[in-house]
């Protein structure tokens, strides 16, 4: 059993966990996940591993409520435990040898952008952020972003917050006026990455996007997670979840996360949202 | 005594009805079936049967316990050997293993050995307790996996007073038996039951432990263990690499049958892990793991469920009775074809799946004939889910992690067939593997020996 030590509540339906799991947090890395299962009937959720504290043995992982598995998740208290919570998974990401490094995070992609900027910026990297959300109160992680980074800019659809528009808004600027940025790391939605890919692109700048793909066992044992990279097939949750944005092909990406919408509806009706966890992850 | 020249019949669930559930199709003998088949072997001076078992029950001496009414004496006699009986009982390939031996066979039917097997584990299963063993001191084993192969040495090494533990990557014990063959072949009560069992024996299960990621195998010996096994099977899902593979309805068999086994998504939404099964299921492959998939479409509500396959009935690499099992259930055969192309509509769901004809040529590597494709033979199957169940490798995790075990083209370990002794000092490897995907039982005699040898390496180290 993997113990609830702190709960917070970040912004509405939006929660952050530490968990005590001391030999994970001994191996966990910038890009590692998490899978977790709250009990007997639960799915297997998984979820980035937001931040961890090796000497204190405890990993941080951030939830939105949107389905009824996250929500269950969500109503965990402190004191509370995770039945199972296997990790750290996925491949780890390299933070070395960046100068200046621009981290773009919609909704909670912040939450599994902010272990990778942490450690560029401890590396030596200058961080430019873009923290965008549908609406101003959903921002997450502004304070500990803004601690990092040299520069922060807040985006919002409505406006309610910063600048009003996309994230991409703010991104095509900053690419126009600056030559010498050498890796765009995008967390969020999968339109917003697809969308920040594509700007990326013609200025021929190195972009890391995180796939929230559906998985299974997040052991490549059921390849439930393949997503197609540069035209061959990959497993999400051993050869990523980060891959090289413009490699991507997130048209099928997109179309693989509607796989099962139609039974998170049904389950809806019958009282229990059959939940896919992919939404849970960066919305 | 005249004995019938045909074995004992197993009563089974109707098919009509067992489509419907996900209950075990065989049924099991009662006591009468049991000493009724016991009655009819022939107790050979020397029993040839026992040759055909890859761990050696004696088989002679248990069916003639049997024979005698001692149901529980009998279930020991097979335990001396098989850690595992109700489930062996249950999936073994007896067929081509011990029945395959049989002297009976040559004239008449051999002996069920299986389903005596069967009948006397499910007869003790609740008799007798397990003697709880206290933990030995002759040194520390971890075994890396959970399945029939990593169960079978955690078993044997602390029967002989080892201090073992098991790392086991999913949230259930169990490997195969939990996430791959489903509950109507083999229910998860019995798996659960035997492990249990074997946790009695003082064995240390740690879940949750993928093994190359939370701690490589070094750290393991770091820790103070003195020999290692790894038993990790064969998890990772080979697919055709054709177009249209990645359109949603399409499932490796391991996505599949780990929803619907190890997440008990046919349960959903009390279980909350959903399984998309459609109206028509094409299922690729022939193999145990095709037919099981080809099954379990059909307790999920799939109108037709066809096994497309590229070689012809005899090549079919499925045990007789899961492919007799399957066509009652009414599985169709579409036998000498292989898919081309997977074709999807426009929100990216499978619709059908392009097929070529093949013919059957001259013998491959393996010995069965190869199979050719015929020029301009191409059909559509309309279907709506596609399963791809055409093999599994091993996982790579764990390798990736110790490049210092050798391993051959084929991503297995290399592993000395007595001993199971890999290139890393202390290291011993067996099941699936080593061999790739094969047999529980053969996975259970791989650890059966490396118990044995990893007994052998802790001795002449300690003296
Ligand atoms: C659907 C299906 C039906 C089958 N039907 C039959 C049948 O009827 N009869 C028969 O004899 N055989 C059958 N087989 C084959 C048989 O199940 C296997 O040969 C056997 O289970 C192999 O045993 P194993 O112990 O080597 O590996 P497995 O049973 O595969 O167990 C390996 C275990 O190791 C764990 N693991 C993997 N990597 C790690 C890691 N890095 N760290 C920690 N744990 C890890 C896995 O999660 C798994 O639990 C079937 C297989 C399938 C898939
Ligand atoms: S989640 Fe199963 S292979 Fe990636």
């Amino acid at each position: 059993m993997y113990k609830i030590l702190k709960k917070e509540v970040l912004a509405p339906e939006i929660t952050r966990f530490k968990v005590a799991a001391p030999e994970i947090a001994a191996s966990a890395e910038p890009g590692h996940f998490i899978i977790v299962r709250v009990d007997e009937k639960a799915e297997r959720i998984p979820l980035t591993i937001a931040d961890y504290d090796k000497k204190e043995g405890t990993i941080t992982i951030i939830v939105q409520a949107v389905g009824f598995s996250s929500r269950q998740i969500c109503n965990l208290e402190t004191g509370d435990s995770f039945l199972d919570l296997v990790g750290p998974l996925g491949k780890h990401i390299s933070t070395e040898g960046y100068k200046k490094v621009i981290c773009v995070a919609g909704g909670l992609g912040a939450a599994p952008l902010y272990p990778k900027a942490k450690s560029l910026a401890e590396n030596g990297a200058e961080i430019i952020t873009i923290l965008g959300a549908r609406t101003g109160e959903l921002l997450i992680l502004e304070e500990e972003f803004s601690a990092l980074s040299k520069e922060l800019y807040i985006t919002t659809d409505d406006g309610s917050r910063g600048r009003k528009g996309f994230v991409t808004d703010a991104l095509r600027d900053l690419l126009e006026e600056d030559s010498d940025i050498d890796l765009v790391i995008a967390i969020g939605p999968m339109v917003m990455m697809k969308f920040v890919s594509e700007l990326t692109k013609p200025y021929g700048v190195k972009t890391m996007v995180s796939l929230n793909s559906l998985m299974v066992d997040g052991t490549g044992m059921c390849g439930g997670c393949r997503v197609t990279v540069g035209g061959e097939t990959k497993f999400a949750c051993v050869d990523g979840p980060a891959f090289d944005g413009h490699l991507v092909d997130f048209d099928e990406q997109l179309r693989r996360q509607r796989f099962y919408a139609r039974y998170e509806e049904e389950a809806k009706v019958h009282g229990h949202a059959g939940g896919e966890y992919q939404c849970h992850l960066q919305q | 005594m005249p004995s019938a020249t045909i074995r004992t019949k197993m009563p089974e669930q109707d098919p009509k009805e067992r489509i419907h559930n996900f209950n075990e199709v065989a049924l099991g003998y009662s006591k009468e079936d049991a000493l009724k088949e016991a009655e009819r072997c022939l107790r050979c001076k020397k029993p040839a049967c026992v040759k055909g078992c890859p761990v050696g029950v004696d088989i002679r001496d248990f069916i003639a316990l049997v024979a005698e009414g001692k149901f529980v004496e009998a279930a020991r006699k097979i335990k001396e050997k098989n850690n595992l009986p109700a489930v062996c009982g249950r999936v073994c390939p007896q067929e081509e293993q011990c029945e395959a031996k049989c002297i009976l066979g040559i004239k008449q039917e051999p002996v069920a050995i299986g389903r005596l097997e069967r009948f006397v584990a499910d007869y003790a299963r609740n008799m007798e307790e397990t003697k709880r063993v206290v933990t030995g001191d002759k040194g520390k084993v971890a075994v890396v996996g959970s399945g029939p192969a990593g169960l079978t040495v955690a078993a044997d090494l602390a029967k002989k007073g080892y201090q073992v533990t098991i790392f086991e990557a999913f949230h259930k014990p169990g490997g195969v038996l939990t996430y791959g063959i489903p509950e109507f072949r083999l229910p998860k009560e019995i798996v659960q039951d035997e492990v249990d069992k074997i946790k009695r024996l003082g064995v240390e299960i740690k879940l949750n432990h993928v093994i190359g990621k939370i701690k490589g195998i070094d750290q393991l010996f770091a820790e103070g263990y003195d020999a290692v096994f790894v038993g990790t099977g064969a998890g990772l899902p080979r697919f055709l690499g054709i177009e249209g593979e990645n359109l949603n309805g399409v499932y490796s068999a391991n996505e599949f049958l780990t929803r619907v086994n190890l997440m008990k998504a046919y349960k959903f939404p009390e279980f909350k892990t959903p399984v998309y099964v459609g109206k028509k299921v094409a299922v690729v492959g022939a193999g145990n793991v095709a037919m099981d998939a080809a099954r379990t479409a059909l307790r999920l509500g799939a109108e037709e469920s066809i096994i497309v396959y590229r070689r012809g009935r005899e090549e079919m690499p499925a045990r007789e009775e899961e492919i007799e099992h399957a066509r009652e259930e009414g599985v169709v055969f579409k036998l000498l074809n292989n898919p081309v192309r997977i074709i999807g509509n426009d929100e990216g769901f499978v619709t059908g799946m392009e097929c070529i004809k093949m013919e059957l040529g001259e013998p491959d590597d393996s010995g069965r004939r190869r199979p050719i494709s015929v020029e301009g033979s191409e059909w559509r199957l309309d279907v709506d889910t596609v399963i791809i169940a055409i093999g599994q490798s091993p996982n790579p995790i764990l390798l990736n992690d110790t490049p210092d075990i050798e391993t051959s083209k084929w991503g297995t370990i290399v592993a000395e067939d007595q001993t199971g002794r890999t290139s890393k000092e202390g290291v011993f490897a067996g099941g699936d593997v080593v061999t790739g995907a094969a047999t529980v039982i053969e996975a259970m005699g791989a650890g059966k020996r490396a118990a044995q040898a990893i007994d052998e390496y802790i001795q002449k180290k300690v003296m």
